[in-house]
């Protein structure tokens, strides 16, 4: 599995395919990416659960904090990890543990951890690494475009009128993934110098 | 679902664009309005705060707009743009997230005459100051770097004379220096040159010219090629610091590699105000959909134009890349090997009188200060354009007395060559 660059319809099944997702460091901070990104997941009608052991007692869009993993109550389909890539091996290690075990891990813009990802896919579950779940979303439903955003999607239908709460297409004509070329460049630059 | 990468030719018709939603219409909209209706109290909210995707005040982003964005990210082969009123709003805009005052920027002396008067002044008054150096010497680019650089500025092919720069070597430069290269296509279109291939971080046009096309309407647009880490050194705090403005969000951990688009939306748009408005936007898109079309047919028409003056009696010196002596012949080759563009000067043997009076007998040729119209351009650069320079300034920028700058259209050839034949005789 190349984590570099990823084709398009990857990422999009993954998006058509998981139910609920639980979001490891989910922040009821209302000014951080992890806050933005559960609350578009929900609006778009996924099964959200705020993990972070720092807020158990609170709730996040109605959602009550659990501690861990271990304490979620239903199946998990995806686990989203919002946390710095040092703090990614434990979370898939307790991930792995889960009966029955979830589909995805998906590691959150700017995390990799390239160990903790072979340990997921050794066990069957997808892997998506360094990527953002509402942005690769909005991408492929070219909702981003209002942005100004190269969703490198293309259609000729004319899609339905989007309301709140709306799951969109994602089937959409892709071309070449959702990186460019030139920033798939710059990522392999920044590796090879770090 | 075919991940097969489309043409150029597609992308220049489709990217962004889709039927509209809610009327089916197929050319895209004009959307003519100020501001957006919010669905309810926490939608208004969640845009407000970067939240959400979607509109908000047409100064902020309009859906129009949009499209015309997306479109050309996709013909440059970047991760988001920006498009705003004018190709100077847009060197401001950008300008504007990467200094402070008592930074620096190294610019190529060879630049339009209107850049050079924008850095020279304008950017100055601002504390911004511009270290000139030579496109034609790139040790003059390292010699320039400082620990006040924030920036290189280039133009592709540089106005007026047509020149080539070497891209490549000043992108090393750029990343030695730890500072992004930003690209002034607006010359070159995407057509003949992307220049993120060549390592610009950024790109910025003037839509005015090639890519609407048809010199009716004024806009800009900066492209962000998502290629530069703005956070390494906290060089660059508008992208990489907690911005009060929004809550404390820091841009580029936000927006991943679609930051500087962002940051030149929510900081420099909305805050300095130069949007583009959405029926400029509407006659761009239209533009842009032939530009390959136009694009080779200018390319085609200049060469021919340029080899007719190059055995002209009246003629000194032509400076076109496409022609086999000259010297960015071999830079065109590599850079722009579907064409030369369409902006050159030549030199005339009388000097700066003659320059005066072939403008004024020219015929179809128009006498105006703009390049990039279906219409043949003529211009006298140092009588217009560059005039504010003194005349070593003039000449350095290739714009000394003699000269005259062409900006070939798409009639038929031989009409041009006519038209410039009659008025060189009379
Ligand atoms: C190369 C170049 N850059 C920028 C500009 C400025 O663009 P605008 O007139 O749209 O502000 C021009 C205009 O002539 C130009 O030729």
């Amino acid at each position: 599995m190349n984590h570099d660059a990823y084709d398009d319809n990857y990422i999009r099944s993954i998006l058509n395919n998981v139910k609920s997702i639980a979001m490891v460091g989910a922040s009821p901070v209302n000014v951080r990416p992890s806050y933005f990104a559960f609350k578009y997941l929900a609006q778009r009608g996924y099964d959200m659960i705020p993990v972070n052991p720092g807020h158990v007692g609170k709730a996040l869009m109605g959602k009550p904090f659990v501690a861990s993993l271990a304490d979620i109550d239903r199946p998990i389909d995806m686990i989203d990890i919002f946390r710095n890539s040092s703090h990614i091996m434990p979370v898939v290690e307790e991930a792995l543990k889960l009966s029955p075990l979830p589909k995805v891990i998906w590691m959150q813009l700017g995390a990799r951890d390239d160990a903790a990802a072979e340990k997921a896919e050794a066990a069957g579950l997808k892997v998506v690494m360094n990527r953002c779940p509402k942005i690769e979303y909005g991408r492929l439903s070219s909702e981003i475009s209002w942005m100004g955003v190269n969703s490198r999607t293309l259609s000729s239908k004319r899609a339905p009128i989007p309301t709140q709460g709306m799951r969109l297409s994602l089937n959409r004509t892709s071309f070449g993934g959702g990186q460019t070329a030139a920033s798939d460049r710059a990522a392999k630059n920044k590796t090879e110098t770090t | 679902m075919t991940d097969r990468l489309p043409g150029f030719s597609t992308l220049a018709v489709h990217a962004g664009a889709q039927p509209d939603p809610t009327t089916g219409a197929r050319a895209t909209p004009i959307y003519q309005t100020t501001s957006f209706v919010f669905n309810d109290a926490d939608h208004a909210a969640s845009l407000f705060g970067l939240q959400a995707f979607g509109n908000i005040y047409t100064r902020i982003g309009n859906p129009t707009n949009a499209v015309l964005e997306e479109r050309v990210a996709a013909l440059e082969g970047g991760t988001a743009a920006l498009a705003v009123a004018s190709g100077h709003a847009a060197q401001l805009v950008v300008l504007q997230q990467l200094l402070k005052p008592g930074d620096e920027i190294i610019a190529a002396r060879k630049l339009y005459g209107g850049s050079i008067n924008q850095f020279t002044h304008a950017f100055k008054a601002f504390g911004w100051n511009v270290v000139w150096a030579d496109p034609d010497e790139i040790e003059s680019f390292e010699r320039a770097v400082t620990p006040h650089t924030k920036a290189i500025f280039i133009e592709s092919i540089a106005n007026p004379a047509g020149s080539i720069t070497d891209i490549e070597a000043i992108a090393a430069v750029a990343r030695k220096a730890g500072v992004p290269l930003i690209v002034d296509n607006t010359l070159a279109s995407p057509y003949l040159i992307q220049p993120i291939d060549h390592g610009a971080d950024i790109v910025v046009h003037s839509l005015t010219k090639f890519l609407g096309g048809h010199g009716n309407s004024l806009g800009g647009i900066i492209v962000d090629a998502g290629t530069f880490d703005w956070s390494k050194d906290n060089k660059y705090p508008m992208l990489s610091e907690p911005r009060p403005e929004y809550h404390g969000i820091r841009i580029q951990e936000t927006f991943g590699n679609f930051a500087f688009a962002i940051a030149c939306r929510v900081l420099g748009l909305r805050d300095l105000g130069p949007a583009l408005s959405p029926f400029n936007a509407f006659m761009i898109l239209t533009g842009i959909e032939t530009l390959p079309l136009r694009m080779q047919k200018h390319c085609d028409n200049a060469k021919a134009v340029a080899e007719f003056l190059s055995t002209h009696p009246a003629v000194s010196a032509v400076n076109y890349a496409g022609l086999p002596g000259d010297r960015y012949n071999a830079l065109q080759r590599k850079y722009a090997p579907k064409g030369a563009g369409a902006v050159f000067t030549f030199s005339l043997k009388g000097g700066y009188d003659a320059g005066v009076n072939l403008v004024s007998n020219l015929k179809l040729f128009s006498h105006l200060a703009n390049v990039g119209d279906t219409r043949s351009l003529v211009i006298h650069p140092a009588s217009t354009t560059h005039s504010q320079l003194d005349d070593a300034a003039k000449v350095k920028s290739g714009a000394a007395p003699e000269v005259v700058r062409l900006s070939i259209g798409i009639e038929d050839k031989e009409d041009l060559i006519a038209d410039l034949d009659q008025a060189l005789r009379a």
